[in-house]
């Protein structure tokens, strides 16, 4: 269910947001890295969930704990917080409803951690401007008719989407291009303009 | 260890032992109605037998104890020193503890070759395989054909009903008798698959990780509908003989071939057959316009008929299939699936075949559901195939591929090494 299959430069926020020893739920495990990841630094006990058999094969022989499915059916079946982290990575844009999606994240997990696309980022904004284009670009290298990314939003709009779940934001990140932190004294207009890539730790 | 010594069905009614021990029929002289290979290997396997006398009854669901009882068993590979590398394999509705080697009644290569085995993702060079008859079977444990210690005269139908938790009792004292704990797998599809989640729900503490495969926690509707046409089609052979037809030296052999003839087309699926017969006459250039198997679909399942009956005993095939028509792992917990899985720390793969319309991916599904909101270790794979449900018998490269990942992961967390 990781859709964009480029380098992950949110891996290493994220795995620097999650406790030592937590309990984490990974929606949209892809080949099982970020699992991985979090498994060796933060000796987390991982689960993920997959949506293509090719990720959930490498998962299972990898020895993750990953079953077939996807965040718009299979996270109603598990418990209210029975899960630290909530991860939903560069996946909310790929769902059918984010706004139920996101609710279900803050039910399952005592955090969510959300990363994604941001669409406000300039050269997105640009190609539309000047190429009057939806944008093609190394991190979105899909055409409009057949990508999986239904549900583009702004790190703006996702903002406003957490307040209307009633979540909290612990800690917000924006990822220049170079996988780079951009400042926190930034504002969110200018974090909107430069961020490639959009963190969040969120509960309710 | 073998309860009873060399009388097996000695037991422990007064009744039986003065009038009838003379005319009963110990494992060691086939009864004399018998004949077929199927019929011998009911009752005098060529395979290792474990015979549990009055000191060790069987507590069935069905209220009673059954004692005494034995269970015919195939091993492979060497158990270690530590008793850590045993893997339980448990089989489906007619199959039986040649998983591994050559079916002595048949003569083909055991059933599950194509995952168990030197160097296969169950690798008998690395793991102590053991997999036994299930109790109601017909090759060598104790099921209906075998003599019923109060008449000398073969159960039929005095068998009481068995049960999948019964089945999986008696291979828990089985597995007591290697002095296993804690078994490394416990691995089945279908109604293996069943007990594998009995196993798991039962003993959660003495499996390590479960595999099942193309199951479900309970029989559907539908599937206890077909299971029912089955045994009807048994039951209505006048050579049935009311389940007595050993004694008489009959055998419902056209209704058991009916029987599997209807089953057999639930195991495949409209795309496999399509594949395999479309509308392809049988030897001839057109249709004959009587009721001969004029097409290769008729043909092909008129032979399956035909050689089930050689191999398999009709009674036994009534009391598999209520076995599996009972089975409901949720009714066991006032209707929460979730609860037989309660606080367990086995890990479990699940695997489900698209083209399987007997055990959807739903009905697996469910138990993955079941299993995640319990919090369990769970992996579950839906396998791409036309293959229907029998897809997990076969040689399906993405499902030995998940088996064997997962095997190799959960062998590392174990110590168990290379």
């Amino acid at each position: 269910m990781t859709v964009n299959s480029t380098n992950r430069i949110d891996f290493e926020v994220i795995a620097s947001l999650v406790a030592d020893g937590a309990r984490v739920l990974d929606i949209g495990s892809g080949d099982g890295t970020l699992l991985e990841i979090l498994q060796e630094r933060r000796n987390i006990d991982g689960r993920g969930i997959e949506l293509s058999q090719r990720g959930v094969n490498e998962c299972v022989a990898r020895g993750l704990s990953v079953i077939q499915g996807d965040a718009d059916h299979d996270l109603v079946h598990y418990p209210d917080q029975s899960f630290d982290y909530v991860i939903l990575s560069q996946t909310i844009q790929a769902t059918h409803n984010p706004k139920i999606v996101l609710d279900e994240l803050l039910r399952i997990g005592r955090h969510a951690i959300v990363s994604f696309p941001n669409f406000g980022y300039w050269r997105v904004r640009a190609s539309l401007m000047f190429k009057g284009r939806m944008p093609v670009t190394r991190d979105l290298p899909y055409s409009w008719y057949d990508t999986p990314n239904i549900h583009f939003c702004t790190m703006r709009d996702f903002v406003s989407l957490t307040k209307e779940v009633g979540a909290t934001i612990d800690r917000a990140e924006a990822l220049n291009g170079a996988g780079q932190k951009l400042a926190v004294s930034m504002p969110w207009s200018l974090w909107n303009l430069f961020g490639q890539q959009a963190v969040f730790l969120l509960r309710r | 260890m073998t309860p009873g010594g060399s009388q097996p069905y000695l037991t422990s009614p007064r009744d039986v032992r003065n009038e009838d021990l003379g005319r009963m029929t110990v494992a060691s002289e086939p009864l004399e109605s018998l004949t077929t290979n199927a019929g011998s290997e009911a009752v005098n396997p060529s395979s290792d037998v474990l015979r549990f006398g009055a000191d060790k009854p069987l507590q069935l669901d069905a209220g009673t104890l059954l004692s005494p009882f034995q269970i015919a068993y195939r091993t492979y590979g060497t158990l270690n020193a530590d008793k850590s590398n045993a893997i339980l394999i448990c089989h489906a509705l007619t199959g039986d503890q040649h998983c591994a080697s050559t079916n002595p009644v048949t003569g083909k290569p055991g059933w599950w070759e194509n995952l168990i085995g030197p160097g296969k993702p169950v690798d008998t060079d690395r793991f102590f395989v053991i997999c036994s008859n299930v109790i109601g079977g017909c090759m060598g444990s104790t099921g209906p054909a075998s003599p019923n210690p109060a008449t000398g005269k073969p159960f039929a139908l005095d068998l009481p009903v068995i049960t999948i938790r019964d089945m999986v009792r008696a291979q828990a004292m089985l597995v007591d008798h290697f002095g296993i704990d804690r078994l490394f797998s416990v691995i089945g599809g279908s109604m293996g698959g069943m007990q594998v989640l009995q196993w798991a729900s039962s003993y959660p503490e003495r499996v390590h990780t479960a595999i099942a495969l193309a199951t479900g926690a309970r029989h559907t509707s539908q599937n206890i509908a077909f299971h029912e046409v089955g045994r009807q089609a048994v039951i209505a052979d006048p050579e049935w003989q009311q389940g007595r037809y050993l004694e008489k030296g009959t055998r419902p052999s056209k209704g058991l071939a009916v029987a599997r003839m209807a089953a057999h087309v639930t195991y495949l699926s409209e795309a496999a057959l399509h594949r395999k017969f479309g509308r392809n006459l049988q030897d001839r250039d057109a249709p004959s316009f009587g009721f001969d198997a004029d097409f290769q679909i008729e043909s092909y399942l008129r032979h399956q008929g035909l050689t089930f009956v050689d191999r398999f005993d009709a009674n036994s095939y009534l009391y598999m299939t209520r076995a599996m028509d009972y089975f409901d792992l949720a009714a066991d917990h006032e209707g929460q699936l979730a609860e037989a899985f309660r606080g367990t720390r086995t890990r479990f793969c699940l695997v489900s075949f698209t083209s399987d319309w007997l055990f959807p991916t739903f009905e697996n599904r469910a138990i993955v559901h079941a299993l995640n909101a319990t919090g369990a270790s769970v992996s579950f794979v839906e396998v791409e195939s036309d293959k229907g449900h029998d897809a997990f018998l076969l040689d399906e490269p993405v499902m030995t591929a998940t088996i064997n990942g997962f095997i190799m992961s959960a062998a590392k967390s174990r110590g168990l090494a290379q």
